[in-house]
């Protein structure tokens, strides 16, 4: 189980070229445009108040893919391509009970505000259960067999279903679901607007809308009661055993399936929280949505050091800033490139993200 | 050895599979003409298409799938250049049914397709087989004008030099600089331009901007969107703060548009939204909920319930038979099945050159949209263009533009 250091073969210190590579590339071509930037956010401070913002609030649900990412990882090592679609199928779910409530935005507060709470658990647990299932059923059955690329390739395999789940879904026009699907099965299914958008900051020139706070506010809850999960529980603490040496872990009495599955678990009803969320914030749902949340989700928790819980919310938070501030100061056509420019910058000088550690706990 | 045998039988089956393809392609002799369309019918296009393909059933229909005096017999094929999982046309597919067309020597005419950036994929393809192909919705212009386009357009789509392409839709030329000219006169004084970055999108909306800096409209800026992020929220509050009176999105529905509005309208953006006929369909409206209230929208020719003469018998005709309220394109649907069997009435014989000839050589036709012709491009001599405002949940008719 011993890994080769790479530094014992290594004769041409590549790493060290990169980062002066970088870092000479950066003051060439970024320096002017960087002072520009600057001046900018300077000139209109509110509007990068609004940026950043938005920032916060689209970092907020990207963190809690993010930790789905990051959970199984650290227990598993397994990168967990389905679960962006997972993501999208707790929208999807969500959506048809909004319909099956009758839920529109004449309903009263006093009712809808209860009804959105049951809706929220009750998709939490759809997709806690879904994602619970598929490691039972796909990832379970691969573990120690083989090689860790069979669990991957599953993992693709897996998506690839929930993608297509999501388009049949599309198709359901059962009469308890008060027509939520429109008339059209692959086209984007429109959520109504439960949330509300009164401004919180209005007559400041900052828009803060009551629904941005509410998506932020219900992450910022999850993200805390995962973490208390993991650093303070019984439970929380087999999870940290099982991801630090699965052997010992079963040998100190820990049911490691068990605990596996409660990673998956914890993963699934994030992704079906922010799922739901993201439905009534952007409004919107569409079946192929999982592909790039869950791309910008995954990038999060590489960029914060995938395994580690902080670091996954740290790094959605930093990619949704970084988003916003390209989208604003630079071109929505070169946010992409932004991001995972940035990313690739990260990993020269910190291969193991921002928050990873370097210690090898696993062979 | 369960799973061998099984692997033998699946074997077998495609083999015979490719056998009876490989039939098919012999062909139904001298007297069959058959003629196929490639359009996205899977995915929020589906409206659209659905009443052109009706509509070109119908022409087909009246002709009693009879050409040259009951000597040839037509027949009709539906393709599909979407697929599900993309959830718009898709260039494997588009390719595919293109590939699938040259190899049948039955196939005589090739309408399609609806994206020009489909187009784009199977020009070449047929050009290469001598196979006449009529669009009835693409509008970039850079597929059949020299100097509209990139450089080397329309040279390159066609291969063997002679054009086999054809469109009954006037361009995004006229298009674009019309929508400029229409946001002027609708007060707009400053415009931001967006695009979703593919063919027609960007093209159309390169074409608004520079007309509108022609007319003296203030160009805020023009941006290129990723149809497929989950939200454009960052990109909506810089409009805001570059407060221009409209924003223009040069693009299809199915790159995100009906978001995109939402997002701008929830930043608190209260002015004018103007899109070209990418946006023009009912998907749009759908996908952009009560957003799409007050939205503009532009498109080459008249509404259906607006036609006149021939065309207005046409409206009552489809409005009878398909019991539905026919979608923008679906009139040159029409045209675009009426000239190719006006062409092969005109040949009378099952020959790709000669039906390609006579398609394009189209002089003075009297057909339902008036009487036009083909120019040396392949383009329509129609330039007759429409502006629209949804209202009440549709897009209704607001003025002829130019």
């Amino acid at each position: 189980m011993a890994t080769m250091r790479p530094s014992a073969i290594r004769t041409v210190p590549w790493r060290l070229l990169g980062q002066i590579a970088v870092v000479i590339f950066c003051l060439l071509f970024l320096t002017i445009p960087f002072v520009e930037m600057v001046k900018a956010m300077i000139a209109d401070p509110q509007l990068l108040a609004r940026q950043l913002l938005i920032g916060v609030t689209n970092g907020a649900y990207i963190a809690l893919i993010a930790l789905g990412y990051t959970l199984v990882y650290g227990i598993v090592e397994l990168i967990n391509f389905a679960h962006g679609d997972l993501y999208m199928l707790g929208a999807f779910f969500s959506l048809s009970l909004i319909g099956a409530f009758s839920l529109t935005t004449e309903t009263p507060w006093s009712i809808r505000a209860p009804i959105l709470i049951v809706v929220l658990i009750a998709t939490m647990g759809f997709t806690a259960g879904l994602n619970m299932l598929v490691d039972r059923w796909a990832y379970r059955r691969l573990r120690g067999v083989g090689s860790r690329m069979a669990s991957l390739i599953s993992a693709i395999g897996i998506s690839f279903v929930f993608q297509n789940l999501g388009l049949l879904w599309g198709y359901l026009r059962f009469p308890f679901m008060n027509g939520v699907m429109g008339s059209n099965a692959v086209a984007p299914k429109s959520f109504p607007a439960l949330l509300p958008s009164v401004n919180l900051f209005a007559g400041t020139g900052v828009r803060f809308g009551a629904k941005d706070l509410i998506v932020v506010g219900v992450s910022v809850v999850l993200l805390i009661g995962l973490y208390l999960f993991v650093s303070k529980t019984r439970l929380g603490k087999a999870m940290r055993a099982t991801a630090q040496d699965r052997d010992a872990a079963a040998l100190m009495g820990i049911d490691v399936n068990r605990t596996i599955s409660l990673a998956f678990v914890l993963g699934g009803a994030l992704a079906g929280a922010s799922g739901m969320l993201v439905g009534l914030y952007n409004g919107t749902a569409v079946f192929d949505m999982g592909f790039t949340a869950g791309l910008r989700s995954f990038t999060a928790a590489v960029l914060g050091g995938i395994g580690n819980i902080v670091g996954a919310m740290l790094g959605g938070l930093l990619i949704g800033i970084i988003s916003a501030l390209s989208d604003q100061y630079i071109s929505t056509k070169w946010t992409n490139a932004v991001v995972f420019g940035i990313l690739v910058i990260i990993l020269v000088f910190r291969p193991t993200g921002l928050l990873g550690d370097d210690t090898v706990q696993k062979a | 050895m369960k799973r061998a045998s099984l692997l033998i039988v699946l074997v077998m089956l495609a083999s015979m599979m490719a056998a009876c393809g490989s039939l098919a392609s012999v062909g139904g002799g001298d007297t069959t003409i058959k003629i196929v369309s490639s359009l996205p019918r899977t995915g929020s296009s589906k409206g659209q298409t659905d009443s052109i393909v009706n509509a070109i059933k119908q022409r087909l229909e009246e002709a009693q799938y009879k050409a040259c005096d009951g000597k040839i017999t037509l027949s009709y094929e539906d393709m599909d250049d979407a697929t599900a999982a993309a959830g718009k046309w898709d260039a494997a597919q588009e390719a595919s049914n293109a590939n699938k067309a040259a190899g049948d020597a039955d196939v005589m005419v090739y309408l399609g397709t609806f994206n020009s950036g489909a187009a784009k994929i199977s020009i070449p393809i047929l050009n290469q087989a001598g196979l006449v192909m009529i669009s009835p919705a693409n509008t970039y212009p850079g597929l059949t004008k020299p100097g509209k386009g990139e450089a080397d357009e329309p040279a390159k789509y066609y291969p063997n030099g002679t054009p086999n392409y054809a469109r009954v839709v006037p361009a995004d030329d006229l298009q674009g600089a019309a929508a400029a000219r229409w946001a002027q006169s609708l007060g707009a004084t400053s415009v931001y331009v967006l695009d979703d970055t593919e063919l027609y999108g960007k093209g159309v909306a390169d074409v608004f901007e520079a007309t509108a800096k022609e007319l003296g409209l203030d160009v805020k800026a023009h941006d290129g969107i990723d149809g497929k992020a989950s939200d454009y929220r960052a990109l909506a509050a810089k409009i805001v703060a570059a407060a221009p009176d409209m924003v223009y999105y040069g693009g299809i529905t199915q790159n995100n548009a009906g978001q995109l509005l939402k997002d701008i309208r929830a930043e608190g953006f209260t002015g004018k939204f103007m899109g070209p006929d990418g946006i023009y369909e009912s998907a749009f409206i759908e996908a952009a909920g009560a957003d799409a209230e007050g939205v503009y929208a532009t498109f080459g020719g008249v509404p259906a319930e607006k036609l006149e003469g021939d065309a207005a018998k046409w409206y009552a005709d489809y409005k009878a038979k398909y019991n539905a309220e026919p979608e923008v394109y679906a009139v040159y649907g029409y045209e675009a099945a009426n000239v190719a069997v006006n062409a092969i009435n005109t040949v009378c014989k099952k020959d790709r050159a000669a039906i390609l000839s006579a398609v394009m050589g189209t002089k003075d036709f009297k057909g339902i949209l008036g009487t036009w012709s083909f120019d040396a491009n392949g383009d329509t001599s129609l330039t007759a263009m429409s502006g629209a405002e949804v209202k009440g949940g549709k897009f209704e008719f607001v003025q002829p533009i130019k």
